[in-house]
Parts: structure tokens; sequence; C-alpha cells
């Protein structure tokens, strides 16, 4: 499904990937894992296509597309699903209005007619109960004014309404207690499907005691220099990352 | 300072040529006030750049334009879509065409018993003596030269009177179209609202055409102890006409009055719009949007005087601009030395859409008591790129997120709205203006 070959990122002229290389199949679930500025946030935020982040070299098949040649909006039209680290708030858009807009345009990008305002709320109802939030949140401006646990709810929501083909999920675990967390997990564990991806970009082995990965991937300055089984995601926690630095060192 | 000579001259010929016209039905008052007004109107001339007032919004375009007001009723092609575009059939309505009152398009309901709504020139032509006791006490002739340039011509418009204790439930619209090339039009609205009365004003400007056109309107409000005001202005003039308004709110004690403004249309467009408490207790809540582009002007000069104590006071103003538009904010808040307990807050904010546009924007703030509570901010921003990239990201390409973006910049004043018909008719309006197609619109 995500082919990763030779990915070299940069961001304001400063090289953060080198020569990364990924595969992910349909049906499986990755975690990448790795110690803080080692680059996780910018692999996520490259596969979105944030224009800030530079590619200075590689190739990227996704669905057999060159996805590094694809707009963001493409992107996600293609079933590309970033749950952001830190999500936006955005000022006077409701989330209902924000997940109508975005409902519609892959509706519309996918040749299916437009949902009305009934319909939409419908959908969000079914989706809502996903992962713990009530219509309320609907009518507040999006992501204005919650707390860390909802936003990263709120993202998860996201998720289930849009249904991703590849879902990258930054962090998403971060700054969650452990009621919140279990809500998330589960939410993205309902999401997990054999025609689906996901990779979960995380500091902490803590998500995935909930939502088991197929893959571990150490990434380290730039590149992954260890990946194994979910044995490994284990052993990170209990070691922690310095023996990763010193094999790698060696 | 020739121009703006020549500008006063033309406005003396058409003054005279009105007097000889009106003479027999013209009361007295009326005659002594037209005056009076044309004489200050004369005096000052229209003000220029150096007048502290007008110092970014430069009227030489309009003082050398011959503007000619209709000399009849004219009955220019008015659609029923102008008409019925926001409110319902329901709604108390005058319409008006070139400043003239067009019976024609009377409807709604009855009013209460004893409620008067009437063109203003039936009023005087009836002798009304609230016209005689208000037109033209409020708004401050004698130092704004429009108010004066008006008041000069003043021969119709709308009038509203609202029983002491009388509640009118449906609004009342007063619909004001203009479109003939080089019109001059003098929309004149006064509302005398009795006490413990409860009423809404909605008033609109539409541009038939996109020729130029200078519209003089001024709009009176008298509210009396423990009335309530709810006033909307919704314009939407051609691309070249000039839109001058000047609104004045005199408000009783206990009494409530809020206004909000919706500004799109319009090459240059300016609100002069005062509140003034003369009772303790008056609440007023201001608020105005509007939406530029191309190379259009718009300016807000709001004075809101407490003079009186224990009064609140709140403005939220806020711009989008695109193009090479300019917009202008004078914020006055005076509270004087009596004045104690005074609450006042004023906001204004503005997007920039493009690199085109300029700001002045500027509150002033005058407080001669010590025992108040002002504040105030100004911001200027440009969409966080951040929130456009979080939208890309959920599929929405880059003209609809900024669209939706730009939707939520001034969805905190459309949030202020009550009128559900003015609410829904403004996010439509907005959603067109503020379309993904914009832009290739503009540039063709």
């Amino acid at each position: 499904m995500l082919s990763i070959r030779d990915l070299s990122v940069g961001v304001e002229g400063k090289t953060i990937l080198r020569h990364l290389n990924l595969e992910v199949r349909a049906g499986e679930v990755h975690a990448v894992m790795g110690p803080n500025g080692s680059g996780k946030s910018t692999l996520a935020q490259a596969l979105a296509g944030h224009p800030a982040y530079t590619v200075t070299g590689g190739q990227v098949t996704y669905l057999g597309r060159d996805l590094l040649a694809m707009p963001p909006e493409e992107r996600a039209r293609a079933g590309v699903f970033l749950a952001f680290q830190y999500p936006i708030e955005i000022a006077g858009v409701s989330n209902a209005a924000f997940l109508k807009a975005a409902i519609n345009e892959m509706r519309a990008a996918r040749g299916l007619q437009e949902l009305d305002a009934m319909e939409v709320l419908e959908l969000l109802d079914q989706k809502l109960a996903l992962v713990e939030m009530d219509r309320s949140f609907l009518n507040r401006p999006v992501n204005e004014g919650f707390s860390g646990g909802e936003k990263k709810r709120n993202e998860i929501l996201q998720m289930a309404v849009l249904e991703p083909t590849l879902a990258i999920l930054d962090e998403t675990d971060s700054g969650l207690d452990i009621d919140a967390l279990k809500i998330v997990a589960q939410g993205v564990n309902r999401l997990r499907r054999a025609d689906n991806a996901i990779i979960l970009v995380t500091h902490y082995q803590r998500i995935l005691q909930y939502v088991e990965p197929d893959h571990v991937h150490v990434l380290f300055d730039g590149r992954i220099v260890k990946s194994a089984g979910k044995a490994l995601a284990l052993e990170l926690e209990g070691r922690g990352y310095d023996w990763i630095k010193d094999e790698v060192a060696a | 300072m020739t121009t703006a000579l020549a500008g006063t001259d033309r406005y003396l010929a058409e003054f005279e040529d009105l007097e000889r016209r009106d003479a027999a039905a013209t009361p007295a008052w009326l005659s002594e006030l037209r005056r009076s007004a044309m004489a200050r109107f004369v005096e000052r001339g229209f003000p220029t750049t150096r007048d502290e007032d007008w110092r970014y919004t430069n009227l030489a375009p309009l003082a050398a334009t011959p503007f000619h007001a209709a000399r009849s009723v004219t009955s220019a092609p008015v659609s029923a879509e102008h008409v019925h575009r926001i409110g319902s059939s329901a709604w108390p309505r005058l319409v008006f065409v070139d400043g003239r009152y067009a019976p024609e398009h009377l409807s709604g309901p009855p009013l209460p018993d004893g409620a008067r709504l009437s063109s203003l020139a039936e009023a005087m032509l009836d002798g009304e003596e609230l016209v005689e006791r208000h037109l033209a006490r409020h708004a401050r002739w004698d130092t704004d030269v429009f108010a004066a340039l008006s008041t000069a011509f003043v021969q119709d418009g709308a009038f509203l009177y609202v029983p002491a204790e009388t509640v009118i439930a449906a609004p009342i619209e007063l619909v004001f179209l203009t479109g003939r090339p080089d019109g001059l039009a003098h929309p004149r609205i006064l509302v005398v609202a009795g006490p413990h009365s409860r009423v809404t004003v909605v008033e609109r400007h539409v541009g038939l055409t996109d020729a130029a056109c200078f519209v003089n309107a001024v709009t009176e409000m008298a509210v009396a102890p423990g009335a309530s005001v709810d006033h909307y202005v919704v314009q939407e003039q051609g691309a070249s006409a000039f839109h001058l308004a000047t609104i004045h709110a005199a408000l009783e004690r206990d009494s409530a009055f809020s206004t909000c403004e919706a500004t799109f249309g319009a090459r240059l467009a300016r609100t002069t719009l005062t509140v003034r408490f003369g009772g303790e207790g008056g609440r007023a809540s201001l608020a105005g949007l509007y939406v530029t582009s191309g190379r259009q002007h718009v300016d807000h000069h709001v004075t809101v005087d407490h003079a009186v104590p224990r009064c609140t006071s709140r403005q939220l103003y806020k711009g989008v601009l695109d193009g090479t538009a300019r917009a202008v904010f004078d914020g006055r808040v005076i509270v004087r030395p009596d004045a104690q307990k005074t609450d006042a807050a004023q906001t204004n904010k503005h997007l920039l859409l493009s690199d085109g546009v300029e700001v002045d924007s500027k509150p002033r703030l005058e407080i001669f008591a010590d025992d108040v509570k002002c504040t105030h901010g100004a911001a200027e921003g440009q969409l966080a790129p951040e929130a456009i990239f979080y939208l890309r990201s959920r599929g929405v390409d880059e003209p609809k997120a900024r669209q939706l973006l730009t939707l939520g910049f001034v969805r905190e004043v459309i949030d202020r709205i009550t009128v559900e018909p003015i609410r829904s008719y403004l996010d439509r309006a907005l959603e067109a203006r503020l379309g993904p197609e914009r832009g290739s619109k503009e540039n063709s």
C-alpha cells in the first residue's frame, strides 16, 4: 500500500529524515517509535504533505501513485489521514461545518453526491459514539477550548468519519490520561480493517498495549535503525533508547 | 478646495430649486430647519483629508461628481427579489426608490394600535407632531456635514413610532433601492420608540445597478426610558456607489439599543455612528462586519458618549479585506466626568486576504471619570497557514479552506444576530461573496 524509499526531508533548510525506508501493507499496523527529535513528526507531516517540509530525495508510492506529487487535499481524498499531534483550533467554524465540508469534498472527489446537513448529522451521530463524544461537540468551534483529550478524540472522530485507507497517528497518545487513551485506542481498533493500514507514531509503548502493532520500527536521527515485531516495543519501554543509540554508533 | 466649492455650489442650486418647487407644501419649521442646515453645509463644504474625522477618507471624487436628486417618484423596475431578499411578506415594509417612497410595494400586517409606520413625507404632510419634535434633533447637523446635507434636502424617508408599552414582534424592514446613474438620494429614517416599547428595524440599501450614485442616509432613533430597539443595516450598493450613513441613537434611562451593520457594497462606504446615553442604566451593543475587495474603501466612525453613569456599551467590528481595499475604523468612547460605573468595551479586528490592503484602526478612549471599566482591542491578521493545511489534510482544497476560515472570522458578528432570516441571509451572502470562485471573478 505504502512504499517509502530513500526518503530525505528537510525543514527550514535543516535535514531531518535521511534516506528513510518503510513498507506498509494493507491490514497492517506499524508503530514508529523513537526519542524526541528523531524525525517522527517530520515523517508524519511529510506523508500528509505539509508545505513546510521539503522533500529533498527519495520516493513514496501509495496505492501505485506518486504520493509526493499530490497536494495535501488529494492525498486526503485518496485515503491518507493524519491525526495531528497538535490539532489546530479554528475560531468560528463549528465541528459540524468542518466535518460536513470534509465529507462533501471527499465525496465530490469520488463522484458521489453531496450529503445535506441532515444526512451529515445522521452519519456523525453513528461515529460520535465510537469516541464517546456527544452531539454538543459538533456545535463547538473546531478544537477551540477543547481539552487535550477532547482534541485527540476529535481527531479519531474525523478518522472514523473519513474512513481512511492509510491513517497516520502522530503521538495521538501523548498527553492522554488512561481513560482517554483507552477511548482513543478502542476507536482506532474498531477502525482497523483488512483493507486499511495504520502508522502509529509514538514516543511511548503505552498505547501499544491497546493497539497491537504488527511491526515496530525505531527511528533515530532521521533513519529507521531497527525493525521487529511487537516485542521490540516492550524492550524499548524497559531499556529506553540509549542502547539503540549505542548500537547505531557501533 | 476648488472642487469642494464647486461641489457645494451645485447642491446650493439644487436646494434653491427644491425650495421654489416645495414652498407651498412645506411647514415653516421645516423650511427654517432646511435653510439652517443648508447654510451649515455651504459654510463647511465637503470635508477634506485635513479634517481629522476624514483624514483617511478622501471625498474629492464625491465632491467632483455632479449628482442629481430624483425630481419625482421614479418608477424604476423593482423586482420582488430585491424587495423580499431577506424578510418574509409578514414583515411590515416600506420601499423607497432613489430616496422616494414607492407605495406600490407596501406590505405586511397591520401594526398595533397607536403605532405608525409611514413615509416621512406623509407624516410631515399630516402635521405629525413627533416628526417636528425629533427630526434632525438627534443627528448633529451642526457639526456633521452630511447630516446637514440630508437635513437641507429632507423630503421623504421612513417614519416609525412605537407607542409606550407596545411590542412590535415582526421586524420592520425599510428597503432603499438606488440605481439611477449620477443619482443622489437622501434616505432618512426617524424612529421614535415610546417608553418600554420594543421594536426591530431592518435598514437595507440595495444598488440596482453599478452606476455611480451618491446615497446620503441618515437614521435617527429616539429610544425612550425602558424601550428596546434592535437595528440592522445591510448595505449592498453597486460597485460605483458612494454610500454615506449617519446613524444616531439617543438612549434614555434603562433603554437598550443594538445595531448590527453588514457592509458589502459601494466604492466608498462611510458610517458615522453615534450613540448617546442620556439616562442611567442604558445598554448599547454595536456590531459591524464588512467584506471588501477590489478598490473598495470602508470607513466606520463610531462614537459612544457615556454622558451619564451606569451605562454599558459593547463594540465588535470585524472587516475582511481583499484586493487593494482599505478600511478605516475610528472608535471613540467618551466617558464624561459624571459617568461613573461606565462599562465600555471595544473590539476591532481585520482579516487581510491580500498584501495590497490597508487598515487604519484607531481606538480613542476619552475617560474623565475614575470608577469605570473600559477595554479596547484591535488586531490585524492573515489566515493561519496551519489552519489551511489542517483543512487541506481533510480533503478540502485551498480556496474552499480559505472561504471556511474567512467565514469563521466573521462568525462572531453573525452570532450576535437574533433575527433568524437576517442571519441566514448574511450566511448565504457571505458564502457567495467569499466563494472559492471569487478570486477569478475579480480578475476578469
